[in-house]
């Protein structure tokens, strides 16, 4: 009894010496409707939806958290193996000034993650939370070590394989004293990742343990940056498309990440470059899609919102890429000729990808590639401008221009659909009536030759801050020559603190969901949708 | 079984005595020289801090910025609160993070990075932006979700009610 109402204690106090219990909640459904005339299907089950909810109590250098998690059924578009409920995720972890222990769940990344990086993201279904132990060191100042040994998640279950590795972190100017003050900064790191498989081939005699390595560094001075990151993995050979390069090879893998940044006051300059090379490294030899994961390749092109921006939206090729990003940011001041009274941000972005260039040799399981060559075929390219503006007190604009290039082929993995060449322009216009409302406006046009031909779009969105807002909206794809399908899409909510519910009804077009150079292919689907969530 | 509760309950209050910490997690996020800086050390034990996470590719997110960046001096000289900024972009565009808050002008804010979203598991993020209002021992007073313009004043109408005790 004594028990019962000491944690009844612990868990309605919210004061810090009883620890603290906190949490958030998630719900999103969707009642799925019939609507031929856009492809969406009504599921047999009617109804998707898919929730969870997280605690965390924190008492002194105690930390410990579950999540719950259900999904009844899965929303389409998630995994069909995301089914039922279940408590996925667990950890307790012990913290003090130099040391961290974690036993049970968690996500980490080394570097930028080449070879490692356990994340989740709600939005794309993934989560490969290593389910173990983690030792993080801080032994010296300046130098930052961690070390961690588990298995993967998968959905409901783990991955065959077990994960282990290291990373060190050093900053050169904490760990020498006459370094501290230095306008020159340094930080060096390296890490080691390994994976355990057993064979259960039966013709072949793969490896078993695979291993990958990484060393990066970062160079600062003023308003100056430079990073990079290089990683190599050892022989992987995998199946894939059996009469594929990728397919059972023993070519090693490596990746180089380079950026470089300069800043001052108004002024943004990023230039970034990269070279991805057979790096596809997963805990479980025969796993696909965006499962069992190991290693992260982030994407080098940037993330656009807006709908009809984000319509061709490029994904990383873990197999082979090469490419680079540069972009300018800039800000009229006020007062100047361009900035006028408040000021005028502009941004040019460009990116470009290619495949690289690969010689097969005579050994049929091995291929080599070109180190400083670029391939021939395009992947991508993304060249953008947006301009920021505010007019006066009650007027905002944001004005875009892209033209994008989308090898469809090479980034969803099919056949026969080419490369599609758009151009898209959007301007998204803010009136304030008063303080607390506030209309807004998007008118949006993509036009393209192939494809689904052109696209307009248009929406109204009215807030009443901070509680209230209701938006509608249309995506006509009036130069498709089979089908002229609008996308209508109704949605009002309410928000109070933490806590937001949104009702929506409308159809959604079939196409890709990406995050960060990863993503989900989302069917067409059209009915009620509801989502809630709460941070508490 | 008496003995035992007895033994629980001195146990349970001689913990509650020697445990006055911060009630912000002990995880780690990075200035934009790379450094690593430990979340608890953003609160001063006094002054009031505002969290805000955002991301460089939320839309809102930047309005919500545009506006922190216009009032957080006004704010600062009458209450005394903090800002932080915290930006959970990935390895993907977190290297933009410095060049785009230096594009966009964006002088008077604070920021730091927390490229694995460790931060915002902590306080239970769910979506950016999301921004806390919390005392100087990190305990939180106030938060809100998403951002529409006028949010700024709900904000600002919760500092001054919170400094003001």
């Amino acid at each position: 009894m004594a028990i019962i109402f000491s944690s009844l204690n612990i868990a309605f106090s919210q004061n810090n010496d009883q620890g603290q219990l906190s949490g958030n909640f998630s719900v999103d459904a969707q009642v799925y409707k019939e609507d031929l005339d856009i492809g969406a299907e009504v599921p047999v089950e009617k109804m998707g939806l898919n929730s969870y909810a997280n605690f965390l109590y924190t008492r002194g250098n105690f930390t410990a958290g579950i999540r719950y998690e259900g999904y009844m059924n899965a929303m389409l578009g998630f995994d069909s193996r995301y089914d039922g409920v279940g408590i996925p995720y667990r950890f307790i972890t012990y913290r003090n000034d130099n040391l961290e222990i974690t036993v049970g769940n968690f996500y980490e990344q080394f570097g930028s993650g080449l070879i490692f990086r356990s994340y989740e993201d709600k939005s794309l279904g993934i989560d490969n939370a290593i389910d173990g132990l983690r030792i993080k060191l801080n032994p010296y100042k300046g130098v930052y070590l961690k070390g961690f040994t588990g298995k993967q998640r998968s959905f409901f279950d783990f991955g065959p394989g077990i994960v282990r590795g290291m990373d060190g972190e050093l900053f050169i100017n904490e760990i020498f004293e006459t370094l501290n003050n230095a306008k020159s900064q340094f930080i060096l790191g390296g890490s080691f990742v390994s994976k355990y498989q057993k064979d259960e081939h039966v013709t072949l005699n793969l490896p078993e343990n695979i291993g990958a390595f990484a060393g990066r560094f970062t160079f600062m001075r003023g308003g100056f940056n430079l990073s990079g990151e290089y990683a190599y993995k050892y022989a992987d050979p995998h199946p894939d498309d059996p009469s594929g390069l990728y397919n059972y090879n023993t070519k090693f893998g490596d990746v180089i990440l380079l950026n470089t940044t300069y800043s001052a006051k108004g002024l943004g300059v990023y230039l970034s470059v990269k070279r991805v090379d057979n790096m596809s490294f997963r805990s479980d030899i025969n796993a696909t899609l965006n499962d069992l994961q190991i290693n992260y390749i982030p994407g080098i092109t940037k993330t656009h919102t807006y709908s009809l921006a984000s319509m061709y939206p490029y994904a990383s090729q873990p197999n082979g890429e090469i490419g680079l990003q540069a972009e300018v940011i800039y800000n009229f001041s006020k007062g100047t000729a361009l900035g006028g009274k408040y000021g005028t941000n502009v941004s040019v972005n460009f990116s470009r990808v290619n495949s690289l260039e690969v010689k097969p040799t005579a050994n049929l399981d091995r291929f080599e590639t070109e180190y400083f060559a670029i391939g021939d075929e395009l992947y991508f390219q993304d060249f953008n401008i947006k301009v920021h503006k505010k007019i006066n007190s009650k007027w905002k604009a944001d004005v875009s221009y892209l033209n994008i290039i989308y090898n469809k082929d090479v980034i969803q993995g099919l056949a026969g659909y080419g490369t599609i060449y758009s151009n898209v322009g959007i301007v998204d216009v803010t009136y304030k009536l008063k303080p607390r409302h506030t209309l807004r406006m998007e008118v949006q046009a993509l036009f393209t030759k192939q494809d689904h031909g052109d696209w307009s779009m248009g929406l109204l969105e009215y807030t009443i801050a901070p509680k209230w807002f209701i938006n509608v909206s249309d995506q006509y794809n009036h130069g498709n020559s089979e089908k002229k399908n609008h996308y209508y899409n109704i949605a009002a909510g309410y928000k109070k603190g933490a806590n937001r519910i949104q009702l929506g009804y409308g159809r959604q077009r079939a196409g890709i969901v990406c995050v960060g150079g990863i993503c989900r292919n989302v069917p067409a689907s059209s009915g009620f949708n509801i989502s809630i969530t709460s941070s508490f | 079984m008496k003995k035992f509760i007895v033994v629980i309950l001195f146990l349970s209050i001689g913990i509650s005595l020697f445990s006055q910490s911060k009630n912000v997690p002990n995880v780690h996020i990075k200035n934009l020289n790379g450094e690593i800086v430990n979340a608890p050390d953003l609160f001063d034990g006094e002054s009031l801090v505002i969290l805000s996470f955002w991301a460089t590719w939320c839309k809102p997110c930047i309005k919500e910025l545009d506006a922190y960046n216009e009032n957080i001096v006004d704010w600062a000289e009458e209450t005394g609160v903090k800002l932080f900024a915290i930006s959970v972009d990935n390895a993907r565009s977190m290297s933009r993070v410095a060049p785009f808050v230096n594009g966009r002008g964006w002088e008077n804010l604070d920021f730091y990075l927390d490229a694995n979203e460790d931060f915002k598991r902590a306080m239970n993020v769910i979506n950016v932006p999301h921004t806390l209002l919390l005392d100087g021992n990190g305990k939180i007073l106030w938060q809100h979700t998403s951002y529409a313009e006028g949010d700024e004043y709900e904000l600002y109408e919760a500092i001054k009610e919170q400094s003001a005790k």
